[in-house]
């Protein structure tokens, strides 16, 4: 029997297709199809400055708007050789941890939702209000904080914004103790996630899992550690690893990373140097290129950065971690029950709109391209609606 | 007179009327319990009462593949089938509206006749989730209807007959026996949640995994009928419980009783809500294990129990 998950199914939250092929409860064969939600975002931005650019970067995704901008401000700082002021990359630091804290919070709740434990959902999005206060207390935003810009950041941190926001972080300690101790005892939750979409260490290297999903697999891979960015290289913190390699692994490893999150802002907010927040960048880029990486709460995401000497990018190319992850997740899903499906897609805590691109679809049997152009499609949509 | 007065009980009190009424407070109280225990508020009073009026209004599609006779007769058949079991339940006074001997097979019989009815709504409605749905409600059909029948028939045993009015009678003049009688109690309380097909046993309409499981195809006067049988389904069980496991009615006369009636089932749906918000749901090879290897021999533990204590205490 097949059973199709996807464009519309409650457990994504994203348009994306899954077809599995079932026997009874076991999943023999999965086939994915992305691009239902493809902006053409990277295609927008040679049109736009790169201050333009950096706004419409940030819409890449909800939950990791500012590792997008990071990750491309970085790149065009690179190719300008502009060197950002300290107290910036401190901050971008801070924004950064909270988003991860905000981002992890958000996918223990979904977790427990996708295995029906609903009270876990409500919990921890209760208490995500805590850090979604402090963003929206420094940057005037819940998402798109919008406080990265090139060359530095857009708004400084005050006196009482570093008070309230380590206070926060006292919060929100003890509420992840408490999250550690549901997730790791709660005996029907462990009975869900044990053992569950496994992907063993060699499989995680070979199909080049990243974040999370490659770290429950017993692949310490960290951009932050491995190839330090904004104040990373002055931040005490340790890399989660585990080899679980299961689903318990990847809610062991962000539960554990949010103590680590915590450290890093505590650490950032008491050692905050002064200074300026922005060094000046000129509104032309000269040519060049750069690759920009960045470690965001799903992990490594990658910009790709060529500029011609004008005031536009002349190309962008971003690469999601979920576009990463997605071998893992088809690999992790063979063998398993139906009933796991969704737990399993939610544990690389996806973000299909990130990750979509155009998807071209080939004549199975001759193996040509269909090309439309404009005029195509728009006699295609007629004759489809005058059906 | 006397048919008429019959036909009231039936109809009316403790019939139909009051069921349907009791089965959307229940609800209500469920919810609330439920979004209390989530730090949510919950929704007002009424909102069940809301609910059923406006899925009731609402467009009602029966898919293209559907059986339609089926589809139709199904919905109505479970409400029936939960109405017919509750005639046979004491609520008001010492004995049921109905009650003859054997009647607790009746009741046992027409408790899972809901669930078959599940299997052939998701069965005919020819759709890929509803088909898993309904293969694994009958999956835990077999999994809790064994220790439920065996907690029941604990009581039955003691007071030596097969009526659900005779037992709840001996059950209520020995309320000494009532301690004895906690495994049988939890058995049948988390029975009856995998009856209900609430969290942790919510296999068979799990959203997350096959949207709405049975009633995927469902909508509009046809869905309102399940979801109302389903609430009923609760307090039919729910009063089965009070009535073998808590005292029921007690002997303090009709309506002091019939308030001891409701505490009683409130108590066990408000049970019933946390055990529903403090679980994930568990797999279904995890369900059938879990009600064969720890429901089964706790319920025969109880029946050994009785039987210990008619041999010996009672004799």
């Amino acid at each position: 029997m097949r059973i199709p998950v996807g464009p519309q199914h409650p457990a994504l939250k994203e348009p994306a297709h899954f077809l599995f092929t079932v026997d009874g409860e076991v999943v023999k064969d999965v086939e994915l199809r992305l691009g239902y939600n493809h902006r053409g975002i990277e295609k927008a931005c040679e049109s736009r400055s790169y201050i333009k650019c950096l706004y419409l970067i940030e819409r890449i995704c909800g939950i990791c708007s500012h590792s997008h901008t990071t990750c491309f401000a970085q790149g065009v700082e690179e190719i300008l050789g502009l060197q950002i002021p300290p107290r910036a990359t401190y901050i971008r630091t801070i924004v950064a941890e909270l988003e991860r804290i905000h981002s992890h919070l958000l996918w223990v709740g979904v977790a427990g939702h996708e295995v029906g434990f609903d009270t876990l959902f409500m919990y921890t999005w209760r208490d995500r209000e805590v850090v979604q206060d402090v963003l929206e207390d420094i940057s005037g935003n819940r998402v798109n904080y919008a406080i990265n810009t090139i060359g530095g950041v857009r708004r400084d941190l005050d006196r009482r914004q570093i008070d309230d926001m380590l206070a926060a972080m006292d919060v929100l300690e003890a509420r992840t103790r408490y999250y550690q101790k549901v997730a790791t005892t709660e005996s029907t939750f462990v009975g869900r996630c044990q053992g569950v979409g496994v992907l063993p260490t060699d499989v995680a290297r070979r199909l080049c899992a990243v974040g999370p999903m490659a770290r429950a697999s017993g692949v310490p891979y960290d951009v932050r550690r491995d190839d330090p960015y904004a104040a990373y290289a002055d931040m005490p913190f340790d890399v989660i690893s585990v080899d679980m390699c299961d689903i318990l692994g990847r809610a062991v490893v962000r539960v554990l990373e949010l103590y680590e999150s915590y450290k890093i802002v505590r650490h950032a907010l008491k050692n905050l140097p002064d200074g300026p927040i922005l060094a000046k960048a000129p509104r032309k880029v000269p040519a060049g290129e750069a690759v920009a990486k960045y470690e965001a709460p799903r992990g490594e995401d990658i910009h790709y950065i060529r500029a011609n000497g004008t005031e536009m990018p002349e190309r962008v190319k971003v690469r999601a971690p979920t576009l990463a992850n997605m071998p893992s997740v088809i690999e992790s899903l063979k063998g398993g029950y139906v009933a796991d499906i969704p737990i399993t897609i939610a544990s690389v805590d996806p973000c299909f709109s990130c990750t979509d691109r155009v998807v071209v679809l080939r004549d199975a049997g001759r193996g040509d391209e269909r090309v439309m152009r404009w005029e195509d499609l728009q006699s295609y949509a007629a004759r489809w609606h005058a059906r | 007179m006397n048919i008429l007065i019959e036909l009231v009980e039936v109809l009316v009190f403790p019939g139909l009327a009051f069921l349907v009424v009791y089965a959307l407070f229940c609800e209500w109280v469920d919810r609330r319990a439920y979004a209390r225990l989530q730090n949510r508020w919950g929704p007002p009073w009424f909102q069940p009462f809301a609910d059923l009026i406006k899925l009731a209004a609402k467009e009602d599609v029966v898919p293209a593949g559907a059986d339609r006779a089926f589809f139709t007769v199904l919905p109505i058949f479970d409400v029936a089938a939960v109405a017919c079991a509750f005639l046979y339940i004491p609520v008001f006074g010492a004995r049921a509206v109905f009650s003859f001997s054997g009647d607790i097979i009746v009741v046992a019989y027409l408790l899972s006749l809901p669930t078959l009815i599940l299997f052939l709504a998701g069965w005919y409605s020819n759709n890929a989730f509803s088909v898993l749905g309904s293969m694994r409600t009958v999956t835990q059909l077999l999994a809790y209807e064994v220790p439920l029948l065996l907690a029941i028939l604990g009581p039955a045993m003691l007071a030596g007959s097969w009526s659900v009015s005779d037992a709840a009678v001996f059950m209520r003049t020995h309320p000494a026996l009532l301690p004895l009688n906690v495994i049988g109690f939890l058995v049948s309380l988390i029975a009856l949640q995998g009856k209900l097909e609430r969290v942790p046993f919510d296999i068979p309409e799990a959203e997350t995994e096959i949207v709405a499981g049975t009633f995927t195809e469902y909508s509009g006067r046809r869905l309102a009928l399940f979801r109302l049988a389903t609430d009923m389904e609760m307090v039919v069980g729910a009063a089965l419980i009070a009535n073998l496991f808590l005292g029921g009615t007690a002997p303090v006369g009709p309506v002091p009783g019939f308030i001891l009636f409701l505490a009683e089932t409130l108590f066990v749906v408000l049970l019933l809500s946390w055990i529903r918000a403090t679980c994930a749901r568990i797999r279904i090879e995890q369900m059938v294990a879990f009600c064969w290897r720890y429901l089964v021999p706790a319920a025969l533990v109880q029946v050994l129990i009785f039987v210990v204590v008619k041999g010996w205490w009672l004799a």
